[in-house]
């Protein structure tokens, strides 16, 4: 395929194209976004007519470059449609239907329809293959009884990935499968789960008797923790492979916090000390972003392996670090938190300031070792997964599904 | 060194915890933390008459229990466990050991008993700027105006702040730093509460414009008033003390009942491990406390800076640490408002920078080692 010796110039000129058909600064995000998705600038590794062009996912950063040079308005793919793109895509064109992926990844791309994940549920996090939601075949249909939990932005999607369990007597993993749930379906119950933070990002899910049609399912029945992996690893991969500018995102928050402090607030001492941690993780965020950048380059089209887990994991604990660290700048100021740390859902730009930002961040950064699977459970993936070290022993793996204990 | 606590001291730990079990439940914290003075003056009342815990340390003479730091930091500690809402480390702690250590006899007279009987809810107004706290360096002034005084300047983040009767005040008439009594009602005197991170404490911003206040000092109190200030250290450590303590019970507990892989999590080292360090963490927090109590309670010891600044900079860490551990090992449940691990994880996070972050008490005490 000659797509795959095109050269950096080549992109270039393809996003010089898009804009001159449509320009983000002069028309809507649902126009332009569709533009740049028919151009194939949406995902440059997926394939043609998918809203890619079949090249290296390195040459996404280009695309991205050339846009920021020539438009003001630029759009965060995370704050757009975060599962959608960064997970819902990736299975769709893995193991999605014909009919899905014509249909749904444009949608997806544009933010016209936002998704959600239904994985989690009380019994089943980190043991996400333990999950007791279960989908019965009725005809055409399958349907499904159950609860999900901690489900992001359910509130407001418009398809939901579902696991759910279509044999119980199998062993755990091989008695799933996968479906793609059209939330608004008789049945489905969504109700807010508030957070540290105060806000409702995420929710708790009730499906009772709600039916799916048969052709929704994405890979066969019970393979779904093959499809489910998909989802996965690209989760980590879009939550721990940002690549911002140098010196930007949460670091970049941290500096300028630390350079508008005020005058004497701490003894030379102090100062010396604080300024030592701030340099220490700037090298840290620094170096998690070349690392990205070298992972990026290194990656053939296809879905990310569980080397994605690094990035993951040195993303949670590093930015958990950075607004602590925040935080002890701002100092006796950090015990006032303004009005606005209640229970809500949230909106954007409620924290307009770098001040404001930081304190919450502070406490929404700490999800980040819990969300898309907990920092131990990455650390098992490195070491058994990349590393290639022996595995726990293990009693849940070869017994029917129905005979593993578990939590309510 | 006289390291352990006599019977009588244990019990008056089960005697309190036994009464915080019943009046600071998570219900009762929850409800009271959305409250703006943030305590149920039932529940302080009690504290004070039928426990005598609001005047521990105040002696006989003025109407407390006689008692010494060691009880009140037993008694701290509990209330640590408990996250209790109430105005004890202002009233009980700040105001009574200001005034034991600053005011003169008449002024203990009047303000101790009062306050050792629950009828008063008191605090000490001293930082001004955030950042670290410099006796030295404050600017509040004090005029003379007849027989009593007028007070100008602005004190930040005092505790119960908006709520107390009396604010005690660290001002300064000409070059010498003085005590002065501030009635809440007096004119002049403005009072905001601040929205705070902790909610189950409560502070406020009180600006002094020409505040009519009366004098209780007479010499300098700047060595007295840093003393006070390093007590409550002491004291605010072992309150710390023991929300680690209990957030390593809160880990625990769960780790032993919650199943993931068809078994207990705690079963996996990776979970094990952490809550065996944060026990460690949690002993060596309570030497600290306790070993600062003692120092505050034992006049033949000049050792009660160095001990609180130990003390301080060790128990914010390891409080800290053990609130964050105990969210992580609830996974997507510590993250939620219903559950009580950000309560505490809040709790931590503010308590390490009252009185000095531990940065900044490393630094006193590295200066005061010679390192
Ligand atoms: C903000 C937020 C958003 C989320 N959004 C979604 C979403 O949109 N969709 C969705 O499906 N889920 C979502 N989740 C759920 C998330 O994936 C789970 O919370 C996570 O996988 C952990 O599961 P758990 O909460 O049940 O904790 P548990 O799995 O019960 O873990 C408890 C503790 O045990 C540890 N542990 C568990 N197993 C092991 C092991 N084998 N070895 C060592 N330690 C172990 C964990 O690391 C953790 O510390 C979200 C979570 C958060 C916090």
């Amino acid at each position: 395929m000659p797509e795959h010796q095109i050269t950096e110039e080549e992109v270039r000129e393809r996003v010089r194209a898009l804009l001159k058909e449509a320009h983000p600064d002069k028309t809507d995000q649902f126009t332009f976004r569709g533009k740049q998705f028919d151009h194939g600038l949406a995902w440059v590794h997926f394939p043609k007519g998918y809203g890619g062009l079949g090249i290296s996912p390195g040459m996404q950063t280009i695309v991205a470059d050339e846009l920021h040079r020539n438009a003001k308005t630029t759009y965060d793919d995370m704050a757009i449609n975060p599962i959608g793109i960064g997970m819902g895509a990736p299975t769709v064109l893995t193991h999605g239907t014909e009919w899905m992926k014509t249909n749904l990844l444009r949608r997806i791309f544009t933010g016209e329809d936002i998704w959600c994940q239904l994985f989690s549920e009380p019994g089943a996090g980190s043991d996400v293959a333990g999950l007791a939601t279960r989908a019965v075949r009725e005809g055409d249909y399958w349907k499904v009884n159950g609860q999900k939990v901690w489900t992001t932005l359910a509130h407001v999607s418009r398809w939901g990935m579902l696991l759910a369990r279509t044999n119980p007597d199998a062993p755990k993993h091989s008695g799933m499968s996968y479906f793609l749930l059209d939330m608004k379906s008789p049945g489905v119950d969504v109700r807010p789960l508030y957070q540290i933070t105060g806000e409702a990002e995420f929710n708790e899910i009730f499906l009772t008797d709600v039916q799916v049609p048969a052709d929704r399912i994405m890979g066969k029945e019970g393979e779904g923790w093959k499809v489910a992996i998909t989802t996965l690893m690209n989760e980590r991969t879009a939550i721990g492979g940002a690549t911002a500018r140098r010196g930007g995102g949460a670091i970049g928050v941290l500096v300028d916090l630390w350079k508008s402090r005020a005058p004497a607030m701490y003894s030379a001492a102090h100062e010396t000390v604080m300024r030592d941690r701030i340099t220490r993780l700037y090298i840290e965020s620094e170096l998690l972003r070349m690392t990205n950048l070298r992972a990026r380059a290194a990656r053939k089209a296809g879905n990310p392996g569980p080397e994605g887990s690094v990035a993951k994991l040195a993303q949670a604990e590093l930015n958990k670090r950075i607004w602590e660290c925040a935080m002890d700048v701002i100092g006796g100021e950090s015990l006032v938190y303004e009005p606005g740390f209640a229970r809500r859902r949230p909106a954007a730009n409620d924290h307009p300031s770098r001040l404001l930002q930081a304190k919450y961040q502070f406490l929404r950064s700490r999800a980040n070792s819990i969300e898309g699977g907990t920092s131990e459970v990455m650390r098992n993936i490195l070491g058994e997964r990349v590393l290639g070290l022996p595995g726990e022993p293990r009693g849940d793996k070869d017994i029917p599904w129905k005979n593993i204990p578990r939590s309510a | 060194m006289e390291f352990s606590f006599t019977a009588e001291q244990e019990e008056l730990r089960k005697t309190v915890r036994r009464f915080l079990d019943n009046e600071s439940t998570e219900q009762t914290v929850r409800k009271l933390m959305e409250t703006p003075s943030g305590y149920d003056p039932r529940v302080w009342q009690r504290m004070a008459s039928e426990l005598s815990l609001v005047g521990l340390a105040i002696p006989e003479q003025y109407g407390g229990a006689g008692l010494s730091a060691v009880e009140t930091g037993l008694a701290m500690e509990e209330m640590g466990r408990a996250l209790f809402c109430g105005p004890y480390l202002s009233t009980a702690v700040l105001a009574s050991g200001a005034l034991l250590r600053c005011a003169s006899e008449a002024a203990k007279k009047r303000f101790l008993p009062e306050i050792a009987s629950g009828k008063t809810i008191a605090t000490l107004a001293v930082a001004e700027q955030p950042g670290h706290l410099d006796i030295a360096a404050l600017k509040t002034s004090a005029k003379r105006d007849g027989s009593s005084y007028k007070i100008d300047g602005i004190k930040n983040f005092v505790l119960d702040g908006a709520s107390a009767g009396v604010i005690f005040v660290a001002a300064r008439e000409g070059g010498a730093l003085s005590l002065f009594a501030c009635d809440a009602n007096a004119s002049g005197l403005g009072r905001e509460p601040l929205p705070t991170l902790d909610l189950t404490r409560k502070l406020g911003r009180i600006s002094f414009s020409g505040a009519s206040a009366e004098k209780i000092s007479s010499a300098d109190i700047s060595a007295p008033l840093a003393d006070t200030i390093a007590l409550a250290t002491a004291i605010l450590a072992a309150e710390q003390a023991g929300g680690a303590a209990r957030c390593l019970d809160m880990a625990t507990e769960y780790a032993k009942t919650r199943l993931q892989f068809g078994r207990a999590i705690g079963s996996f080292q990776a979970i094990k491990h952490k809550c065996a360090d944060m026990l460690v963490e949690v002993e060596f927090a309570r030497s600290a406390a306790y070993n600062a109590a003692f120092a505050a309670a034992d006049s033949s010891r000049d050792d009660l800076a160095a001990a609180a600044d130990i003390a301080k900079s060790y128990c914010s860490e390891a409080f800290f640490h053990c609130a964050a551990e105990n969210i992580q090992i609830h996974g997507g449940m510590g993250f939620t408002w219903e559950h009580p691990a950000h309560l505490y994880f809040k709790r931590a996070r503010a308590s390490s920078v009252i009185f000095g972050d531990p940065i900044e008490h490393r630094d006193k005490l590295a200066a005061s080692l010679g390192i």
